[in-house]
């Protein structure tokens, strides 16, 4: 069907005169556009999910191989007694209470850290005052692990949940804030001078021009800002425990080892993981690909 | 009164007037003069190219008539402000085809509602029909520079300069694009300033060819061509005034060899 009409088209190019440049553009532009579709479901299936289901099965069964030779279940659980710790959270409905409890305030301490660091970084990226006497300043906050500021924030806040969001903001603002800035520092210069010959100057030439163009270094930075929190919030978590607070994924870790229960620990641990990884998987990872794609900056293998 | 009417009558004559033009940049080096006494006139509707070797400044010039920097000596009037096409697309990457053509209808200030078919005749008349949503990563090279012209004709300025525009295509889509042009430039009857080092395309094109000279940049010599449109690369007229035009402007590149 293809074939037949593409010979059709040829033969009418022919006989028209050969100086009609139209036909021979649109033919040229066909020729020169490759058609993308979206790769099969099987394909989706082979290449991005088998390998890691692969690694998890591997993990099971070294795990289950080596359980007989450490032969000490409070140093080493057994996947089975994992899974039924696992099992009972959930029959006494305390699983998702756990997983609510920390997300819940990784997300909204995360939105808080939006709503500050979006602006500092805006600051720091434009007013070159505010960046000689800040930026490095910010850049080095990234560097310090995020654990060293809940000490002073118990003593600051005490032992409640404004300390936790203190802990999770001072995590992620500075990663959210340099993304920013990144982002709009690698802004080519050209697209700069292509806005201003249109007339997007100022005010105008940030909203139409530079904040777009920056997208992509923001959303690296509010990857890396989600990571950020949730590191934070489980170190705060694990260092203020109270029982006032409500059991979160920190919380749990360390009832698990006053406990010296060693499943429970495990259980916390394989939780703190499995919602670091669902939230990139679901919100982050989609936007930076959505963002990237858009702009033909991400290559499908 | 008075001065109101000579000032229309001034923009009735002249889509870009240079006049005794010179720009030095300060270098680690000391001052550097890389354009000196450019004077250049651009009728509405005229077609010229500037043409000249590296370090000519002609994309100084370019600049300086968009108004992106200031001459050190002398004025530059035009009527309005140019458009600029570069010899990147430079198009906007997050924006579709359609979009980026949008963007410079808005910031000009056309309404919303006529924005969207106002795109699509633009769009028509680059032989683009049906790209409105395709992404800038989408289209061919010559297919962006058509999206780019587009988008600088959306501007609707009295003068389009050109930087170049073809330099980073293939000879074919080239060929094409000069066509092209030279049709849009008869349909919408824009001035056009267009700096290229391509010899045969400044002949292919233009009406009038100024050679500039290099470091600093002078005016060395100006041609008027004569041959009617539409024009071939190809034409024996063409590769005649070509061959002039090379043997002065080798001339002017030997000079520096014998400093």
């Amino acid at each position: 069907m293809y074939c037949v009409g593409r010979s059709a088209a040829m033969a009418s190019t022919e006989t028209q005169p050969a100086q009609d440049a139209g036909s021979v553009e649109a033919g040229l532009d066909a020729l020169e556009t490759a058609a993308a579709g979206r790769p099969p479901l099987r394909h989706t299936l082979v290449n991005k999910v088998l390998p890691p289901v692969i690694a998890i099965a591997v993990v099971l069964v070294a795990w289950t191989l080596l359980y007989p030779v450490v032969d000490d279940p409070s140093k080493l659980p057994s996947p089975a007694a994992v899974g039924a710790v696992f099992k009972d959270a959930w029959l006494r409905g305390d699983l998702l209470g756990y997983i609510w409890t920390s997300v819940s305030r990784g997300l909204l301490g995360f939105f808080f850290a939006l709503l500050i660091g979006t602006p500092l970084g805006l600051l720091v990226a434009r007013v070159k005052f505010v960046r000689a006497a800040i930026g490095p300043i910010l850049s080095g906050l990234q560097s310090l692990p995020s654990v060293a500021w809940v000490p002073p924030a118990v003593i600051w806040l005490g032992l409640n949940n404004s300390m936790m969001y203190a802990v999770i903001l001072l995590g992620a603002v500075p990663s959210i804030a340099n993304g920013l800035v990144s982002g709009v520092d690698q802004v080519p210069p050209l697209f700069l001078r292509a806005g201003r010959t249109m007339g997007a100057t100022g005010l105008k030439g940030v909203w139409h021009v530079t904040l777009p163009a920056a997208l992509p270094g923001y959303v690296a930075g509010l990857k890396q800002g989600w990571a950020f929190s949730w590191r934070s919030l489980m170190a705060a978590e694990i260092i203020a425990n109270f029982p006032d607070l409500g059991v979160g994924l920190g919380q749990l870790l360390e009832n698990g080892r006053t406990a010296s229960d060693m499943a429970m620990v495990f259980e916390a641990i394989l939780l703190i993981l499995f919602v670091g990884i669902a939230i990139d998987l679901l919100i982050f990872s989609p936007l930076e690909r959505r963002v990237l794609r858009g702009r033909g900056l991400l290559v499908r293998s | 009164m008075a001065t109101t009417l000579a000032k229309a009558e001034e923009a009735v004559e002249h889509a870009a007037r240079i006049e005794h033009v010179s720009k030095s940049f300060t270098t680690p080096a000391g001052q550097q003069l890389v354009l000196d006494d450019i004077t250049v006139d651009v009728a509405p509707g005229e077609f010229v190219t500037l043409l000249g070797a590296s370090g000519c400044g002609k994309s100084t010039l370019l600049n300086l008539v968009a108004g992106l920097d200031r001459p050190t000596a002398g004025t530059i009037t035009t009527d309005g402000r140019p458009a600029l096409m570069f010899q990147e697309h430079a198009l906007f990457p997050w924006l579709t085809a359609g979009r980026n053509i949008e963007l410079a209808l808005r910031l000009r200030g056309v309404p919303k509602p006529e924005r969207r078919g106002r795109t699509e005749e633009l769009l028509e008349l680059v032989r683009l029909k049906g790209a409105y949503g395709k992404r800038v990563h989408e289209l061919s090279g010559g297919m962006r520079q058509r999206v780019a012209l587009a988008r600088a004709l959306a501007q609707e300025s009295n003068l389009l300069l050109m930087d170049e525009p073809f330099a980073a295509l293939d000879a074919i889509t080239r060929d094409l694009l000069h066509d092209e042009l030279t049709r849009i430039w008869a349909e919408t009857g824009v001035s056009v300033l267009f700096v290229t080092h391509n010899v045969r395309e400044a002949v292919r094109l233009a009406q009038r060819v100024i050679l500039l000279s290099s470091r600093p940049g002078r005016i060395a010599r100006e041609w008027t061509v004569g041959i009617p449109q539409p024009r071939r690369i190809e034409d024996a007229p063409v590769a005649e005034l070509s061959l002039e035009i090379t043997d002065v402007l080798r001339g002017e590149i030997r000079r520096h060899g014998q400093h």
